[in-house]
């Protein structure tokens, strides 16, 4: 159908502006930004009208005033002292790490899960199906406090570790999994040369990934094919391990021990992160699992049988073939999903995880009564954080996206 | 998330309610129910029984109340409140009053803009532990994980206790009383810590009550009582003196037994003739029907019918009266004069 645009008039009339279709879609525009605008100023000034009336005023002066309340998992210094500002960064801290695991964690599952789903074994396929339609189909919220639950009902306490007829005992002396959450030791860096050897760590890292880039270079310039795996694991392992007992082995684990009340030293996951973590996994991981299901039969069958004919193995064909082109479909959806277990972790205080929500939104909005403070600042940290995750994913986004020549 | 887009919700509700009427009393008696804040569960201060229908200690206050007000006991809209979510349905207008064993603090008073009315609870905050924790006194609690209402003035208390006696805990914030009694019971935290009355309330619930006990430290101050939102005094006063009128009950000897009679005529006692109506004006002072505290009285019985009844010592909770008594017991019970 051709559209039939109005003949070019001489001047501008004002009826124009309703009649003319150049000109009406900015009339509506125009109208429905000053309602919008209108809308927004009514209730900001209903707000401030109303709390002038109640004796209320909005001030932020509360967040330098000590706090008062401890939190379980810092990883900053905090201590009942702090300020409201200092309990807040906690927060953010907390959230930030849960989100963080339950990202890398959920692309793990999902990945997996949804190639997985595309096998040819009937069982696997049916088995990861099961898995996606069971997790994605219960609310979050519903898992978290399942697995926490299960958690602090199955899981024996510390006590049942003491004495000599104990219930429970730990695993290998190094691990103990306790209804408070799991002890495992934690590395104890000694001094300048145990930092040596996380450098030589980090070192051969990069290592690996500068062979890995100069194999496939030299593959594509002379064809000739390096070894890939072997030379990977000596420079992961090697260069480190020599290190470290060169240097007199400066790197040493502090093991958990029962003391007291509780398991003291080592490293304490707490049953609410543990909860959180794994839940805000499985659930997202469950909608990864799809997002790459479709990314990969998003790219045609012909690929496959093209890349059979020269004599690819399978595995060599995923990779190589179809997930650098399915990548393509998959981020966009990702970077939903990393989003919503950002804002997902905002669940926590269902387990009594002390994530920002749980600190500035919860503790100390009750403590203050600072409650438009507390959530204007609660709505600004999580758009500062979704953008900024958006941001770099968008950037990894233009990176894997087809280029065209 | 949900949480999030709930309290988005919460402010954008905060920006568009319109100011909360400060005429709560004319507002109550055209609604013709009160709406009144209490716990969402706390066996002997505030819980619904099998028929769905709101008992307790705090419930009582509110009963008192409506019946003063409406001159029905039952006209009350019981909306349950968190720890968390009280003080905003306050002060949103949601609820007429807050009886939700609440501690009268200071910044609550006078920076949250609340009016506490009376105190009808003095208590202080302890711990409880198991038995065979073999734990006699709170100052061996080094290094325990300990459970906590969060957003309560127990947690600034804890954290205070702890500090002062320079030993280490780790504190487990939970939601609601129920949680905590689920934490504790699975042996998550070893001790768990709240208000002396409602540890009392929740061992009663517990399968095995004599395998837990409740350590000798009292470490704070938790004066509870209803309050309401600063600013509508009129209202303030017939919350305060409906609470007072109970107390004035038990001191003078109105009971829910003998008020019908003492209220029929006037008695040779001026005061009880002045609580009761049959003498002076003090319903009408107060915008509120003559025989206003009669209906109060009658509606759950004096101070200490409802304390006998739902925490005394012959209810599973089994509370003394204690600090509690009628100040010419011995206790810190003590109401203005009604005249």
């Amino acid at each position: 159908m051709t559209s039939v645009t109005d003949p070019p008039q001489g001047s501008f009339r004002l009826s124009m502006l309703i009649n003319d279709t150049r000109y009406r879609s900015y009339t509506f525009q125009f109208i429905a930004l000053v309602l919008l605008i209108g809308f927004m100023a009514y209730l900001g000034i209903n707000l401030v009208s109303n709390l002038a009336a109640q004796g209320l005023n909005i001030s932020f002066g509360f967040l330098g005033d000590p706090a008062g309340y401890d939190i379980n998992q810092t990883v900053v210094e905090y201590d009942s002292q702090s300020s409201h500002l200092r309990a807040a960064v906690v927060g953010i801290i907390n959230t930030l790490i849960v989100a963080f695991l339950a990202c890398v964690t959920a692309t793990i599952f999902g990945v997996i899960a949804g190639v997985l789903r595309l096998s040819n074994n009937w069982v696997v396929r049916k088995l990861m199906a099961f898995y996606v339609e069971i997790f994605r189909n219960i609310p979050v919220l519903i898992w978290i406090i399942i697995i926490f639950s299960i958690m602090t009902v199955s899981m024996p306490a510390p006590r049942d570790f003491r004495g000599d007829d104990a219930t429970a005992g730990m695993l290998f002396d190094a691990f103990a999994f306790t209804n408070r959450g799991v002890y495992s030791p934690a590395p104890v860096i000694d001094g300048a040369s145990g930092w040596i050897v996380i450098g030589v760590f980090i070192a051969s890292i990069i290592g690996i990934f500068a062979y890995r880039r100069y194999a496939t270079k030299k593959l594509y310039d002379t064809g000739q094919l390096l070894p890939m795996l072997w030379p990977s694991v000596a420079l992961f392992f090697v260069p480190v391990i020599l290190a470290y007992f060169i240097l007199g082995r400066p790197i040493t684990l502090d093991y958990p021990s029962l003391q007291g009340f509780n398991f003291q030293g080592g490293l304490h996951l707490r049953g609410s992160l543990i909860a959180l973590w794994f839940a805000l996994a499985i659930y997202t991981g469950a909608f990864i699992a799809e997002n790459v299901r479709a990314g990969i039969q998003a790219i045609s069958k012909g690929q496959t049988e093209a890349a059979a004919s020269l004599g690819l193995r399978p595995g060599r064909i995923m990779n190589l073939v179809i997930l650098p082109q399915a990548l393509r479909v998959i981020i966009p959806p990702l970077i939903s999903q990393y989003l919503n277990i950002t804002k997902n972790s905002s669940l926590a205080i269902a387990v009594g995880y002390m994530d920002v929500t749980s600190t500035l939104g919860g503790i100390t909005l009750n403590q203050t009564g600072r409650a438009i403070e507390c959530i204007l600042l609660l709505m600004l940290f999580y758009l500062t954080i979704s953008l900024l995750i958006s941001a770099v994913m968008n950037v990894y986004n233009n990176s894997v996206k087809l280029k065209e020549r | 998330m949900k949480k999030t887009a709930f309290y988005g919700a919460l402010t954008v509700a905060g920006f568009a309610a319109s100011m909360a009427s400060a005429a709560t009393l004319d507002d109550v008696k055209e609604r013709g129910t009160l709406n009144c804040g209490v716990t969402t569960g706390l066996i002997g201060f505030a819980s619904p029984d099998a028929n769905g229908v709101w008992d307790g200690f705090d419930v009582g206050v509110c009963r008192a109340v409506a019946a003063a007000v409406l001159g029905d006991p039952n006209a009350v809209e019981f909306v349950p409140t968190t720890g968390k979510t009280r003080f905003t349905a306050l002060a949103s207008g949601e609820i007429d009053m807050l009886a939700r064993n609440t501690t009268w603090t200071f910044s609550r008073d006078v920076d949250l803009k609340f009016e506490f009315v009376g105190i009808n609870y003095y208590d202080g905050q302890g711990f409880i532990a198991p038995r065979d924790l073999g734990v006699s006194s709170a100052k061996e609690l080094d290094g325990a994980t300990v459970c906590i209402q969060t957003g309560t003035t127990t947690e600034l208390n804890l954290a205070d206790y702890f500090r002062a006696n320079n030993i280490s805990y780790e504190p487990v914030p939970i939601e609601t009383n129920a949680e905590g009694q689920q934490q504790y019971l699975a042996g998550a935290c070893d001790v768990y810590t709240t208000d002396a009355s409602g540890l009392a309330a929740t061992r009663a619930a517990f399968e095995n009550p004599q395998d837990h006990i409740i350590l000798p430290e009292i470490i704070s101050k938790e004066p509870l009582g209803p309050l309401v939102r600063h600013g509508d005094n009129d209202w303030g006063d017939v919350v305060r003196w409906t609470l007072n009128a109970l107390i004035a009950a038990e001191e003078l000897g109105v009971t829910s037994a003998n008020i019908e009679e003492l209220a029929a005529a006037p008695t040779g006692n001026p005061e009880i003739n002045r609580l009761l109506g049959t003498e002076g004006e003090l319903g009408a002072m107060l915008g509120l029907e003559a025989d206003w505290a009669k209906n109060a009285i009658a509606a759950g019985g004096n101070y200490g019918e409802l304390f006998e009844r739902n925490i005394g010592e012959n209810t599973p909770i089994g509370l003394a009266r204690g600090l509690n008594a009628q100040w010419t017991d011995g206790g810190l019970l003590y109401t203005p004069p009604f005249r």
